[in-house]
């Protein structure tokens, strides 16, 4: 346990039993959170404020995928397949492609309701056996869905093949458009902005729905079943309806998450869903730590503003040392990534910022 | 059935055997593991994607060095050259990876699996490039005729090639004391471990053993299609994942039967599916059919074709 991660803990623990200190603390974070696109464009420009808001999409996924490794304790490793499921439920709802311009309030729970569905086609027949077969069969999962997404083009076009789906409609609410910048009291809020407080709003409500179900009575049903499924079994959890909807629900977020996206990016296509995308979003969850929610996000924030970092440093670095670049910046992070699952799970299986109760149980 | 027809069924009855010798060997380090630790050993495809690219890389050292050696023996010479390296790869990712958590929680080595799995790739990519690598036809790849189907004598090499080993293996569990003793541990870790079996002795072996298998696995691969490269164990681990499961995880010959069985299935599957479908689908979803019987066999019989009932460890 490094000291700030202690000294840390122990602040957040006097804040908490003190009102004042409390309505303080969040009072803080809120303006922090508020001011800090402006903050980060005025530092880094409109490329910083884009990264913050994929680091939100990230916090998003991160924590749904929390809820399926890190609550119930199945390892899905194809994660990012109900990410494609709900960027491309938008797409093609959503564009010129079909023609068909449906709104985001209707789009987005249609993104996340088909990955729910997807998301128990895929746990229906695999969950009631053990956890290995599962991992596989959503690693298999991931990739035929991206097989498809590639080759239904012909002879029906559906996904447009590996060209993808663009011209997506923006993410606007009746005339609101987030892809025009508005000027509201004198100062100009581009459109990245706007899609912050969106995705920060989305994001914050995830992490209420994440708190609220960890404390709930599926949320420690999950985590029975996690730690002893045949005692939860026993104690009269219907263990296979209950893992269900740990995966429904991780696949929904999943679904909502890919919604923004598609919207965002104005563009989707099978490239950004490859299996690579699932090992990150796991590796945010097991590095930040799994079950625990301020853990994850730190995990997905850390792990999202990792690439930006690599370009800024490790690419000056080589062509310093080797007057070339050597090591593409993208190999190192998956190297990285690679190394980290592995010596997290030997040293620190917990992760980075485990929650005082898993603590107490790898302790005791 | 008109003289066509059957020319094509046999043509694709054939493809699928050459392809299911492969699974078939990949399919076996698959089983031995879960046999001896019940653990899905993930980064397995991964060893045979550097099996074939070490195989490569020696190749190209012996050609540069000995220009006039001919190709059945580089391949030979290079092959037995990246065997080693697959055994000490194997025997570092149980060593490191998986040994120190054989108490975990079960989600724990699924994911260090996982991590070596991205590592390894990730090593290769940086060895070898992102690129394509053609391999050689070391082994004439010039076709001939059978019954009117084609094939080549790279082809008859793996199939040959793989039934040996397989028969091989097959004596070495079945008839030898390492194989007894094998057999002892997968039954029961610590009752073995009393009768005098040394148990990290035995699960380093079968990772080694595996491992050994996943090269030659490897070579045969990429001298069927020609083709090496960094990603390319991935897709031929999980379909060997899959025909482990199919013949039964955990049972040797249903490992065999299931790799055999499988690449008929692909190769059938493939070479009718337009057929089947009206043109909708083509063979571009050749991948898309091991899973789809992954599926299948889970619903339906997750024991698979030979194995004993798979239940949630209490």
């Amino acid at each position: 346990m490094s000291w700030a991660a202690k000294d840390l803990g122990d602040w957040v623990e006097t804040a908490k039993r003190d009102p004042r200190a409390r309505w303080l603390g969040v009072a803080l974070i809120a303006v922090a959170l508020a001011v800090l696109p402006f903050v980060a464009g005025a530092v880094g420009g409109r490329g910083w404020v884009r990264i913050i808001d994929f680091a939100l999409l990230y916090v998003m996924l991160a924590l749904g995928l929390n809820i399926v490794v890190g609550f119930a304790g199945l390892l899905d490793l194809g994660y990012i397949a109900f990410y494609a499921v709900g960027a491309y439920t938008y797409a093609l709802l959503a564009s010129p492609h079909f023609g068909i311009h449906l709104p985001v309030w209707l789009v987005l729970p249609m993104g996340a309701g088909v990955a729910g569905v997807f998301g128990v086609l895929l746990g229906a027949p695999t969950l009631k056996l053990r956890g290995d077969y599962l991992a596989i069969v959503t690693l298999g999962f991931g990739e035929i869905i991206r097989i498809f997404l590639n080759n239904l083009n012909a002879p029906v076009n559906i996904t447009n093949g590996p060209q993808g789906v663009n011209r997506i409609d923006p993410i606007s609410f009746s005339n609101f458009s987030l892809a025009r910048p508005v000027e509201v009291l004198g100062i100009d809020v581009p459109s990245v902005h706007l899609y912050y407080y969106l995705f920060l709003a989305l994001a914050l409500l995830v992490i209420f729905v994440s708190l609220r179900l960890e404390n709930s009575r599926i949320g420690r049903a999950w985590v029975a079943i996690r730690e002893d499924e045949v005692a939860a079994r026993a104690m009269g959890i219907n263990t296979r309806n209950i893992k269900l909807l740990a995966f429904a629900m991780g696949a929904s977020f999943g679904g909502i998450a890919g919604g923004l996206f598609a919207g965002f990016q104005g563009f989707v296509s099978p490239e950004s869903f490859i299996l690579m995308e699932s090992v990150v979003v796991l590796c945010m969850v097991v590095l930040g730590g799994m079950g625990h929610i301020p853990g994850v996000i730190l995990g997905a924030v850390l792990l999202a503003a990792m690439p930006e970092v690599f370009r800024n440093t490790i690419v000056p670095v080589q062509q310093q040392l080797f007057g070339k670049i050597v090591f593409d910046p993208e190999v190192v992070r998956m190297l990285l990534f690679g190394l980290a699952l592995v010596l997290v799970m030997l040293f620190r299986p917990a992760g980075i910022w485990p929650s005082t109760t898993r603590k107490r149980e790898l302790a005791s | 059935m008109s003289a066509v027809d059957f020319e094509i069924l046999l043509q694709q009855i054939l493809n699928g055997l050459v392809l299911g010798s492969v699974y078939a060997l990949v399919a076996l380090g698959y089983t031995m593991v879960y046999g001896v630790l019940g653990l899905i050993n993930f980064a397995h495809g991964e060893v045979v994607m550097i099996g074939a690219l070490s195989t490569l890389s020696a190749a190209r050292l012996l050609q540069s060095v000995l220009p006039g050696l001919p190709g059945p023996i580089v391949l030979l010479l290079s092959t037995l050259a990246a065997i080693p390296v697959c055994m000490a790869l194997g025997y570092t990712i149980e060593r490191v990876a998986y040994r120190p958590l054989r108490f975990a929680p079960r989600l724990a080595p699924l994911i260090t699996a996982i991590g070596v799995s991205i590592l390894l790739q990730n090593i290769a990519m940086v060895v070898w490039g992102r690129s394509y690598h053609s391999f050689p036809a070391y082994v004439s790849t010039e076709p001939f005729q059978v019954f009117g189907a084609t094939m080549t004598p790279v082809q008859v090499v793996i199939i040959v090639v793989a039934m040996a080993i397989m028969a091989g293996l097959m004596f070495l569990v079945h008839r030898t004391k390492l194989g007894r003793a094998m057999r002892a541990t997968a039954e029961n870790q610590s009752v073995a471990g009393l009768m005098g079996v040394n148990i990290n002795a035995i699960i380093s072996i079968t990772f080694v053993i595996g491992s050994a298998l996943a090269a030659v696995a490897g070579v045969m691969v990429a001298a069927n299609y020609s083709i090496a490269h960094y990603y390319m164990g991935f897709v031929l681990g999980l379909k060997a994942f899959t025909a482990a499961v199919l013949g039964g995880i955990g049972n040797l010959g249903g490992a065999v039967a299931g790799g055999l069985l499988l690449g008929l299935i692909e190769s059938l599957g493939a070479g009718y599916i337009g057929d089947l479908t009206g043109g909708f689908m083509g063979s571009n979803y050749q991948d898309v059919f091991a899973f789809f019987v992954l599926i299948m066999v889970l619903v339906f019989r997750p024991s698979g074709l030979m194995g004993e009932r798979v239940a949630e460890r209490a």
